[in-house]
């Protein structure tokens, strides 16, 4: 079941990734037309059964429980974001998540209280996707995948591996592992119900404001809240304006990152930001 | 010349009333930053019409509270990018109008989902000649990451403005750059201005029959 579903993701990326590809348009988005396609299609399947399962949800499930649920799923997360932290070469981070596992896992009675973030360990948030990024891949085109949503080439790779790997698969009986999964999707979805509304009221064009959102978000993710400042060869003329306040880019990075130093756990910027400037 | 003089004397008087109005340490961004959060999510949780669902009240709020502490135009200026230079004064005055009204309603909604959250404040890391600072708040909730909320701020002869919002790396103008930058190529800026005004319509309907 498992490998049969990645294989599906894999057939899938390497389909769309065929794809011929549009005149004008956006260069991160080849495959726009199709994406669209694809958004309505999750759109309207979200409307008619993710939506009102997930409103039903929050109605009927007093919050604490909810948190529990949310704080169960969470704590067996943590597993792999650790291994996703050590591979990105920050061990003090991956053993950090799962020392939180371990607490909350006991402490927190099966991990439904997150005991250890009141105990100051931070919750992160990696995933196989970030790992790839972090190893220096780029984003490649953006994706809409079917049931799944926003991601992108490499992100799509890395969640068929965050599939492949995820604990809940070795759940057994299948039934109960099915029902964990649906629980936890219910879940994930019913936190996003806000954020829904928001989309809907802020974007003028949602799929563009979304998939705009996602890669924003995913770069900020791969760099743990710090990227390194876009390039900005081909914004240049259309910062028009500001471009004074912009004149001394070196400055702010600088005065940013001793904000980002002392404001957070230190970090390895060294590596991604070479990266950036090769690219 | 006498004329000159009273409009010096009446700027005199503009700049030591705002100077009084401001005192030292509400100076600081990051301080002005968590008086104004806190403040505003003391007033929502006291208000009963805004937590029954008063969408209108609370906008009444974010206009009175919120709202002279950000830099519309200087947002609508870097939304729309390469495409602000081609705009008319005209045009440029109507799109920061709707874009403020669309954010503000946004911004409202945002704050209605918002409930019991921990709030942290950073203290804010920057030399006292910084002329444009990021002060980062984040919001604590069980369970999750933190999220970051940055507030890009620049001192202006009004004090320290917004000019763009952070929430988990993504930035609000940023976000809207390619929306606006499409807009402009397929219906050109009168018709951005249109849409965005139909747009804020459509949204004002609902909030008005639950007044």
């Amino acid at each position: 079941m498992r490998g049969a579903r990645s294989t599906l993701i894999a057939l899938g990326l390497a389909a769309l990734a065929g794809c011929a590809t549009t005149g004008e348009g956006d260069p991160r988005d080849p495959l726009e037309p199709l994406n669209r396609v694809v958004y309505r299609f999750n759109e309207g399947l979200d409307e008619a059964v993710a939506t009102p399962v997930a409103t039903a949800y929050r109605d009927v499930v007093p919050g604490p429980l909810r948190t529990y649920v949310r704080n169960f799923f969470g704590n067996i997360a943590d597993l792999l974001i650790g291994a996703n932290n050590i591979l990105q070469g920050k061990p003090d981070d991956g053993l950090q998540d799962w020392v939180r596992f371990l607490f909350n896992s006991f402490f927190g009675v099966f991990g439904i209280n997150d005991v250890a973030s009141d105990m100051g360990f931070e919750k992160h948030n990696e995933d196989f996707g970030q790992t790839l990024g972090r190893w220096g891949l780029g984003d490649g085109p953006y994706l809409v995948l079917p049931l799944l949503g926003p991601s992108s080439l490499r992100d799509g790779a890395g969640t068929a591996l965050d599939f492949y790997f995820d604990p809940l698969g070795d759940v057994r009986p299948v039934r109960l592992r099915n029902s964990a999964v649906a629980l936890r999707l219910t879940g994930t979805r019913a936190d996003l119900l806000d954020a829904g509304r928001l989309l809907e009221e802020a974007a003028l064009d949602k799929y563009v404001f979304l998939r705009d959102a996602y890669l924003q978000r995913r770069r900020s993710l791969v760099y743990d809240g710090r990227p390194p400042r876009e390039p900005r060869e081909d914004e240049k003329q259309d910062r028009p304006q500001r471009e004074e306040n912009e004149a001394a880019p070196a400055e702010k990075q600088g005065a940013a990152a001793a904000v980002n130093v002392v404001a957070g756990s230190s970090v390895n910027t060294s590596g991604p930001s070479e990266n950036e400037k090769n690219r | 010349m006498k004329k000159i003089a009273s409009t010096l004397l009446l700027g005199c008087l503009f700049v030591v009333g705002t100077a009084n109005a401001q005192s030292p340490q509400e100076g600081a961004p990051d301080v002005l930053v968590k008086n104004v959060t806190l403040e505003v999510v003391e007033l929502i949780a006291k208000d009963k019409e805004i937590q029954s669902g008063n969408r209108a009240k609370l906008i009444e709020l974010i206009e009175a509270r919120v709202l002279p502490h950000f830099n519309f135009s200087a947002m609508t200026a870097l939304a729309m990018g390469q495409s602000w230079n081609k705009a008319s004064p005209e045009q440029k005055k109507r799109l920061t109008e709707e874009f403020r009204t669309l954010l503000v309603r946004t911004y409202a909604s945002a704050l209605a989902a918002y409930s019991d959250q921990r709030l942290e404040f950073r203290p804010l890391r920057a030399k006292p000649t910084d002329t444009d600072v990021t002060v980062n708040v984040r919001v604590i909730q069980s369970g999750a990451q933190p999220v970051p909320i940055d507030y890009n701020m620049e001192k202006t002869s009004s004090g320290w403005k917004v000019y763009d919002v952070m929430v988990g790396g993504v930035s609000l103008v940023a976000n809207y750059r390619t929306e606006f930058n499409n807009a402009v190529r397929e219906v050109g800026i009168d018709g951005l201005i249109k849409s965005l005004q139909t747009k804020n319509r459509s949204l004002a309907a609902p909030a008005a029959e639950k007044k």
